[in-house]
């Protein structure tokens, strides 16, 4: 029971490089990829949980009251600001590849010739 | 390699990548008795030192300005990419025939999608405005309120027209818009850097902790960002909206 | 743990093997959503409200809008494909 969070995470990196290595569409690829991303906020975020503790924020009570782990929190948020930047990247990319090649297939890209 | 054999291939090599994930994460501590250091400290001395009740936007504005200075310069990047690429395809093309106030090709949305639409477009605006200037005593902050504030505009689009759209926001306003926040951002670290001879320290007075003027650069940290984050997204819909409405004859 | 934590890693495991098998983009979009929500329900139940809000909007604002607008591009880029070709 102690350790179902960081198995969790775990599970999703796996099934998610699954979805990305046998894909058939690039925007398959894309979402499968938030797979990825979400299985290390958690690892982040449940390696920074404290019992029977609130969150670090201290309007209304007393500051020094038990709390979680703020630095993880911090990096998270990073985290999931670049899952964005890096989904609209590939989609833009997703549509010019398929201007080109005329197909969204992977496996059907050709390398580009001068 | 065929379908099958990359399947059967993929299997084995994630079995084995997973036996090993398994082992080195059940090595870590158990789930909820977190033993970090500099977590403890930062608790321990944020809200006296920078009198803000919100101590995660002190640790991402403050403590660690400099990796949210890289994460506002990867959006940047990232913009610009996307930019580049789909206005270098745009330019291949042959120049289409379409007057500027055009919206033919774009079917009229039904009566109950525009209503809502109106609705809701100053619902979200003030809810956006609200998290961006309230990101250091609550929950909330730039990023979030900048998307919040992106949807708001978009929402015109939902219930109007794209003609509405266009003259409602040109493009160049978009990237002023976006430079202003960035720039803003780097400003502020530089400020520091002049003020006390160490970048990004924090160099406005901090009010009293829990009232709007506290936490010296972080409230202005959150508009920059909420400004540099509201332009991205209008310009990265924007660019993809231009391309998908393009009518050709 | 509590149960609320217990049961809503179950659902965020079950909902994302869902997405990565789901092969249509459009119907694999919604369950990303969806997937995406109880995520955001985990993070505030590990008392995290700001990476909750975070994740909402990213996860049911900014990735549908831009995911949206690219299959509506692509969609458009095939309907002149086929023009050509008939032509």
């Amino acid at each position: 029971m102690n350790h179902v969070p960081y198995l969790a995470s775990a599970w999703l990196m796996l099934i998610g490089l699954y979805g990305i290595a046998t894909s058939r569409n690039l925007i398959h690829m894309v979402l499968c990829l938030t797979v990825v991303q979400s299985s290390t906020y958690l690892l982040l975020l449940g390696v920074g949980y404290r019992l029977h503790a609130t969150a670090p924020i201290y309007q209304g009570i007393v500051p020094g009251h038990r709390a979680v782990d703020p630095v993880v929190q911090a990096l998270t948020l990073t985290d999931i600001v670049v899952e964005a930047t890096v989904v609209a990247l590939m989609l833009a990319l997703a549509v010019v590849a398929h201007k080109r090649f005329g197909s969204l297939d992977p496996q059907k890209l050709r390398p580009l010739r001068g | 390699m065929s379908p099958r054999a990359r399947q059967i291939s993929c299997v084995v090599v994630l079995l084995g990548f997973g036996a090993f994930l398994v082992w080195g994460v059940l090595g870590l501590q158990d789930f909820g008795h977190w033993t970090g250091l500099y977590g403890r400290r930062v608790l321990k001395v944020a809200s006296s030192e920078r009198q803000v009740t919100n101590v995660v936007s002190a640790v991402n504005f403050d403590y660690r300005m400099f990796d949210t200075l890289i994460e506002e310069l990867i959006l940047f990047t990232s913009v610009m990419g996307v930019m580049l690429v789909l206005r270098h395809q745009r330019g291949e093309d042959p120049e289409p025939e379409h007057a500027a106030g055009d919206s033919e090709g774009f079917e009229d949305t039904t009566d109950g999608v525009r209503v809502l639409g109106v609705i809701l477009i100053g619902v979200t605006l003030l809810l956006g405005l609200y998290i961006v200037v309230h990101g250091h005593l609550t929950p909330g902050g730039g990023f979030q309120g900048g998307v919040i504030l992106g949807a708001a505009v978009l929402l015109v689009f939902l219930a109007g027209e794209f003609v509405t759209v266009r003259h409602l926001h040109p493009v160049e306003t978009m990237e002023t818009i976006e430079a202003v926040g960035a720039a803003g951002f780097a400003g502020l670290g530089l400020g520091g850097l002049i003020a006390s001879s160490a970048a990004f320290h924090n160099f406005i007075w901090t009010g009293t902790s829990g009232m709007l003027i506290s936490g010296g650069t972080i409230p202005l940290s959150n508009l920059a960002v909420g400004c540099a984050v509201f332009g991205a997204i209008l310009i990265l819909a924007s660019e993809l909206l231009e391309q998908a409405l393009i009518v050709r004859r | 743990m509590n149960a609320l934590q217990f049961v809503t890693i179950v659902m965020v495991c079950l909902a994302s093997t869902v997405v990565v098998f789901t092969r249509d983009p459009l119907r694999q979009l919604m369950v990303a959503g969806i997937a995406g929500l109880l995520l955001a329900i985990l993070f505030f139940s590990y008392q995290a409200p700001d990476v909750a809000l975070s994740q909402i909007v990213v996860s049911t604002v900014a990735v549908p809008i831009m995911v949206l607008l690219a299959l509506v591009h692509i969609k458009r880029d095939e309907g002149e494909h086929e023009e050509e070709d008939e032509s």
